[in-house]
């Protein structure tokens, strides 16, 4: 099988204050620290036990800048056969229409069985970029897989529909699949992994090398544009109980009561 | 000059990072140190995961990287927590010794066992009577024929009664003092062998800490590690290197009670605000932070040039010596800043300042560490 697996570097905002800079259209990252999205651990694990099960390759992507090179080192540690790092200055700035182009253009005519994302990314949190790239390499697709089986030419995934409930679909491969939280245990980046993979060289691939025309992708070609990016307002509804676990529980308890929530 | 860590080097800090998370559960770390129990289980997943003995060859189960990739990892896992960080670091202990000056055979048997989670080591240097000053042990072997005949007692040894082997430091030559020692390993379930506890510890209460006694103890000839009669300079020199070890496990119990304290100042609110507002907690804050930092460079580093065969015995007990006094003050410090909540267990810091005391007395109290980084300041005069 010739998995493909499409990640991305955030910001790990959950060990630091969110604060937006001058311009009011980004966050203050001096703080951050950066890591692969979670969800696409998830991917890249449900790729990797693919893998595993029916042989094959896997190859992980990533659009980005410089820095965001190490989900892919992170990705080949785990156990991923090959890398590509999409990089050019003028993909800054791309919506997800963008980065779906400059990952259609990267996977077209490669011998794909199955593309996997995570659903969502945790910084833009739109679940877009998956469907986008199934559109344009026409290929079908399943999001917030729960479970993903591959027998022979059809995949079987499992996936999280409205109201809580599930479905089971049977997709024929080639084809794109969205990767939900909780469908596996991602296993840990190894010491050995990290040795193995520390003298690789990761290939990059800018526009040129994609046949992209510059104006597709980055800023000027975003359909989707930034206006202001905000905190929301602390509301008032909002109390903090503090104190041990069970001083917050009889706090939490006395206020059910008082309130009529019990 | 370049302050910054490669790519493996910022791979392996953010995976033993991610592995800490997922594995060193607050509540689980909380029964164990009631019950006294060593995380085994934790302890055989970051063999699995090849962060027990990274520094170690591959050949030996290791990926050969150095002491400051060591000293990252054990960072982040005392900062995540104290005592089960504080157990993957002795965990391979000593075994620095067999690396250096071990036979292939050595090597091939024992520092495998370590890499792949079959055995825990320790090393018995310290007796009753013979702490700091390990110039003479009373502690003997005597050659008898093909094999060492040993009898004595060391105390303090960490790890005893849960170890597969002792790496034991002993008196061959009894007229000779400190050039009259020998060091060798012993599986400790060798014949003769008797392990008592010390009793209840202020703080590492996962880990065992007891009093082994040699009574008859026979071991073969190829047991002796290294030389003969070279054994208190084999101890000495890995010293040197163990120090940085200590000096990671300081910095990083010393961060994980500043970082809570810190997320309990910014969220705390006393007389209209929170207290991280207060000017004076402010302070405080700014000079912990500060001591972290300064703590940091010295450590990393001290561990930097061991790994680049310019190893400095005065910056690894200057890392030492600072590490672990920074621990116990922004430890204590930080417990301060909870007030009430930081004399209560399930808030962790109190653990984090017990955990933290013992940087400062073993492996070299701080007291002997003024006395090596004095040596090589004022030399002979």
């Amino acid at each position: 099988m010739d998995i493909y697996v499409c990640i991305k570097r955030v910001a790990d905002t959950s060990e630091v204050d969110i604060e937006i800079d001058r311009t009011g259209l980004a966050l203050t990252e001096d703080d951050f620290s950066y890591d692969i999205n979670e969800w696409d651990n998830f991917a890249v694990e449900a790729a990797l036990q693919l893998k595993e099960e029916h042989g094959g390759k896997v190859t992980a992507l990533t659009v980005g800048i410089e820095d965001d090179e190490e989900v892919l080192r992170r990705a080949l540690a785990m156990g991923c056969d090959e890398a590509l790092h999409l990089s050019d200055p003028c993909f800054e700035g791309s919506d997800a229409w963008g980065i779906a182009q400059i990952l259609s253009a990267a996977l077209k005519g490669k011998p794909l069985d199955l593309l996997l994302f995570g659903t969502v990314s945790a910084d833009e949190g739109a679940g877009q970029t998956g469907g986008f790239v199934a559109g344009l390499l026409d290929l079908p697709m399943v999001s917030l897989a729960t479970s993903l089986k591959v027998n022979g030419s059809i995949a079987t995934v499992s996936h999280e529909v409205e109201g809580g409930l599930e479905r089971v679909r049977e997709l024929d491969l080639p084809a794109v699949v969205t990767v939900q939280t909780g469908i596996n245990e991602p296993r840990y980046v190894s010491i050995r992994g990290i040795r193995k993979v520390s003298g690789i060289e990761i290939p990059v691939s800018g526009v040129g090398d994609l046949g992209l025309d510059p104006n597709q992708v980055g800023a000027s070609g975003a359909r989707v544009k930034l206006e202001e990016l905000f905190l929301p307002p602390q509301g008032q509804s909002a109390q903090m109980l503090e104190g041990s676990d069970d001083e917050i529980i009889d706090k939490l308890l006395d206020l059910l009561q008082e309130n009529g929530g019990l | 000059m370049k302050f910054e860590l490669d790519k493996a080097q910022k791979d392996i800090q953010k995976a033993a990072k991610r592995f800490a998370k997922g594995e060193f559960d607050k509540e689980l770390a909380l029964e164990l140190e009631t019950t006294h129990t060593y995380p085994m289980d934790i302890w055989r997943k970051a063999c699995e995961e090849g962060f027990i003995g990274l520094h170690f060859p591959d050949q030996y189960g290791g990926s050969d990287f150095g002491q400051l990739e060591n000293v990252l990892v054990l960072e982040q896992f005392c900062q995540r927590d104290s005592g089960i960080g504080a157990a993957m670091l002795t965990a391979p202990f000593a075994c620095e010794i067999i690396l250096h000056h071990g036979t292939d055979e050595q090597k091939e048997k024992y520092l495998n066992q370590v890499t792949s989670g079959e055995a825990i080591s320790a090393g018995a240097f310290t007796e009753p009577a013979h702490g700091s000053d390990i110039t003479s042990m009373a502690t003997t072997a005597v050659k008898d024929g093909d094999e060492w005949l040993i009898n004595g007692v060391k105390t303090f040894i960490t790890n005893a009664g849960i170890c597969g082997f002792y790496v034991l430091l002993v008196q061959t030559d009894a007229e000779a003092g400190h050039k009259g020692q020998s060091m060798f390993i012993v599986d400790a379930d060798a014949p003769g062998i008797d392990v008592a506890s010390v009793g209840e510890k202020m703080g590492l209460k996962m880990i065992p800490t007891g009093e082994v006694s040699f009574k008859d103890v026979r071991v073969p000839a190829s047991s002796l590690l290294g030389v003969e009669n070279k054994g208190f300079y084999q101890v000495l020199q890995f010293f040197d290197e163990s120090r940085l070890g200590v000096a990671a496990q300081a910095l990083g119990t010393a961060q994980g009670a500043f970082d809570r304290a810190v997320e309990y100042v910014k969220g705390r609110e006393q007389f209209g605000q929170k207290i991280g507002k207060f000017q004076a907690l402010q302070h405080k804050i700014a000079e912990m932070a500060t001591q972290l930092e300064l703590a940091r460079l010295i450590t990393y580093k001290a561990a930097w040039l061991a790994d680049n065969k310019k190893p400095d015995a005065k910056l690894s007990a200057m890392a030492k010596y600072y590490a672990g006094k920074i621990a116990s003050e922004v430890a204590s410090e930080s417990m301060q800043l909870l007030g009430g909540y930081g004399y209560i267990t399930e808030f962790e810091v109190e653990r984090f300042y017990r955990d933290a005391r013992i940087t400062e007395i073993y492996e070299g109290t701080r007291e002997i560490q003024k006395n090596i980084i004095a040596g090589h300041v004022l030399g002979r005069f």
